[in-house]
């Protein structure tokens, strides 16, 4: 029995990808990835360390076009009989995986947090109501398709020899044209990020972003701010994180000059570790942080960067 | 045009979020019950706008029960001309989308439009599997959508970006942040709602693909551990030693 992992590869491959075969491999059976586009076939037999044995890479499909896709993973599900479909729950995701499910009359499971348990058939945890409770979704179709929440597991090297062969997918043409795309350079994408430095209203204007970046760097970070912060100019929509913004669960979250409202933290509770710089001590986030420092942005943020400018000297 | 929304409810953020029957089902006592803010202020207000400038008919469509005829009338007094409730409890995606492609499918809509998620359950499916039913292109993620006769322009996001792209009617489109701004219903609007046709249709018969079996809450915080402002090496120290964060 094969499990089949679709990723994208459109800019190389990263942790997301690494995770899902990792949790792929952790089901059991032979380890299929599925992934269209042009990347290099020597990247992609890097799947091997982490246990995938064959990569078959639909080369003439080349736009991230749900439809077709679609028709690529469900021709190499036939092909390998496989019947678990695992996919890394990100935009793209979101837009295959629930045609797929109808395509393969497959249950899915979007955005599991968990490996699947026997209990009941097949059964998978996910998060609902915007983070705060956790529901177990039980499958009760033969084939299923996983879709997993990045950062819930970390990837394991397990070698394995890795074959990457071309595949025909039957795709046919894509009904949708793209005109242009616009990508932000050498940034580190928001959703995958392990560690995020955050800002909001409290840092009064634009101009002092500066000591949020230069955390940021020194640490690797990626930078988010709240809803107001975006909606007023201060920082690119992208950034803005919550309930209406994007939903992320680092490992390390720091909150500087961010009230706590109930609408932001339902974006960011899934953290590992909360960190909430702030000068009221009645600031809402201390009750969902881990550490709290009670003092102004200002003063602490770069205080808090020469600190592990130190550490990481000290520590190389 | 004639554009299709699909509305769903969620539970108000400020609900209190609880488990009945030994966490087997939603506590819905004292639950507020809001259009789902996604369908609401994105799909919604641009496929009225839309209809606005162009011409046409906007109908809203939800899966459930009577019990959801609030927010049914709060979507018709925002500007909708007509709305459609498949008399069901939507027990999953599969079952919720299938019902409105079933409905679709004899009443050939140029446009469906859903909003990004369902804050409650957070799938993000039922628009690709609407899709998929009735065989169309699907443009998850829509932060614009623009129509030039048949054809339709519509900004997405995609992985670390956002891209343009074009596609002929009919499609369905996932609908994000930036898509429209939020419309405040007016007296004017809440009057006309009331008499405005709501059609209530039984549902087909289809088996769901998943279910919920039961919930957990996350354990409470551990209180926060307050740190010295003027001790950043603390800080660090803790976040590398204890939380292995770093
Ligand atoms: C339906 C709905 C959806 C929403 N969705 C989102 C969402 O997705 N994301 C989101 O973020 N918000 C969202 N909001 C808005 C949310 O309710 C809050 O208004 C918003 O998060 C507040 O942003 P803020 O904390 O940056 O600003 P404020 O609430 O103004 O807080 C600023 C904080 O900075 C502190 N501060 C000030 N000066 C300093 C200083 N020098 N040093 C340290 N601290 C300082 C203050 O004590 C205060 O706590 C939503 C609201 C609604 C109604
Ligand atoms: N019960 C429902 N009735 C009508 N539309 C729904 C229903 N549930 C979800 N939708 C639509 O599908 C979108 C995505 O929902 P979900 O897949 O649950 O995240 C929502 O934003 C709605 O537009």
């Amino acid at each position: 029995m094969s499990t089949i992992v679709y990723i994208t590869s459109s800019n190389g491959i990263g942790k997301s990808a690494f995770e899902a075969v990792t949790y792929a491999k952790k089901i059991g059976g032979e380890v299929v990835v599925v992934t269209t586009g042009t990347c290099d076939s020597s990247i992609l037999a890097t799947l091997g360390e982490y246990g995938a044995t064959k990569v078959l890479v639909e080369r003439s499909v080349t736009t991230n076009d749900a439809q077709q896709v679609t028709k690529v993973i469900a021709n190499a599900v036939e092909k390998t009989s496989a019947n678990t479909i695992i996919f890394s729950h990100d935009i793209n995701a979101k837009a295959i995986a629930p045609r797929l499910s109808v395509r393969l009359k497959a249950g899915l499971v979007a955005g599991a947090t968990s490996l699947p348990t026997k209990d009941r058939g097949f059964t998978c945890s996910v998060n609902v109501f915007s983070g705060k409770a956790f529901g177990n979704v039980n499958v009760k179709t033969e084939k299923r398709i996983i879709s997993l929440l990045p950062n819930s597991i970390q990837p394991e090297i397990s070698s394995a020899n890795c074959s990457v062969e071309d595949f025909n997918g039957n795709a046919g043409e894509s009904k949708i044209k793209i005109l242009s795309t616009k990508k932000p350079e050498g940034e580190i994408a928001l959703p995958e990020a392990e560690l995020v430095v955050s800002a909001g209203r409290g840092m009064k204007g634009p101009e002092n972003w500066g000591i949020v970046e230069d955390l940021a760097k020194v640490l690797g970070a990626a930078t988010a701010c709240s809803r107001p912060v975006a909606d007023i100019g201060w920082r690119p929509h992208h950034e803005h994180v919550g309930q209406t913004g994007v939903a992320i669960r680092p490992n390390l979250y720091i909150a500087a000059g961010i009230s706590g409202a109930i609408q932001h933290l339902a974006g960011v509770n899934g953290s590992k570790v909360i960190v909430a710089i702030n000068t009221d001590a009645d600031a809402p986030f201390f009750k969902a942080a881990d550490y709290g420092v009670l003092g102004d942005v200002f003063e602490v943020l770069p205080r808090l960067t020469e600190a592990l400018k130190k550490f990481k000297a000290s520590n190389n | 045009m004639k554009i299709l929304v699909c509305i769903s409810k969620s539970p108000d953020t400020t609900s209190k979020i609880a488990f009945t029957d030994g966490n087997t089902k939603f506590d819905e006592n004292g639950v507020q019950y809001i259009v789902n803010p996604y369908d609401e202020w994105y799909a919604l207000v641009r496929a009225l706008e839309l209809k606005e400038t162009l011409g046409g008919t906007v109908t809203i469509i939800t899966v459930g029960s009577a019990g959801d005829d609030s927010i049914i009338r709060k979507a018709l007094a925002i500007g909708a001309d007509e709305a459609v409730r498949i008399d069901a409890e939507a027990k999953d995606a599969y079952f919720t989308a299938s019902q409105i492609a079933e409905y679709a499918k004899e009443n050939n809509f140029d446009i469906i439009l859903t909003g990004k998620e369902t804050i409650n359950y957070n799938g993000s499916q039922v628009g690709g599997m609407i899709a998929e039913e009735l065989d169309l292109p699907f443009i998850s993620l829509a932060t614009k959508l623009d129509i030039n006769n048949t054809t339709a322009t519509l900004e997405t996001e995609i992985v670390g970006g956002v891209q343009v792209v074009e596609v002929q009617m009919p499609f369905v489109a996932s609908c994000a942040k930036g898509m429209a701004e939020q419309r405040i219903p007016n007296m004017r609007g809440i009057m006309a709602a009331r008499t405005k046709p709501l059609t209530i249709i039984t549902p087909k018969n289809i088996s769901e693909f998943t279910s919920f079996t039961s919930y957990t809450t996350p354990a409470p915080k551990t209180a926060c551990k307050m740190i010295d402002p003027s001790n950043m090496d603390e800080l660090v120290s803790l976040l590398h030693n204890e939380a292995k964060v770093i």
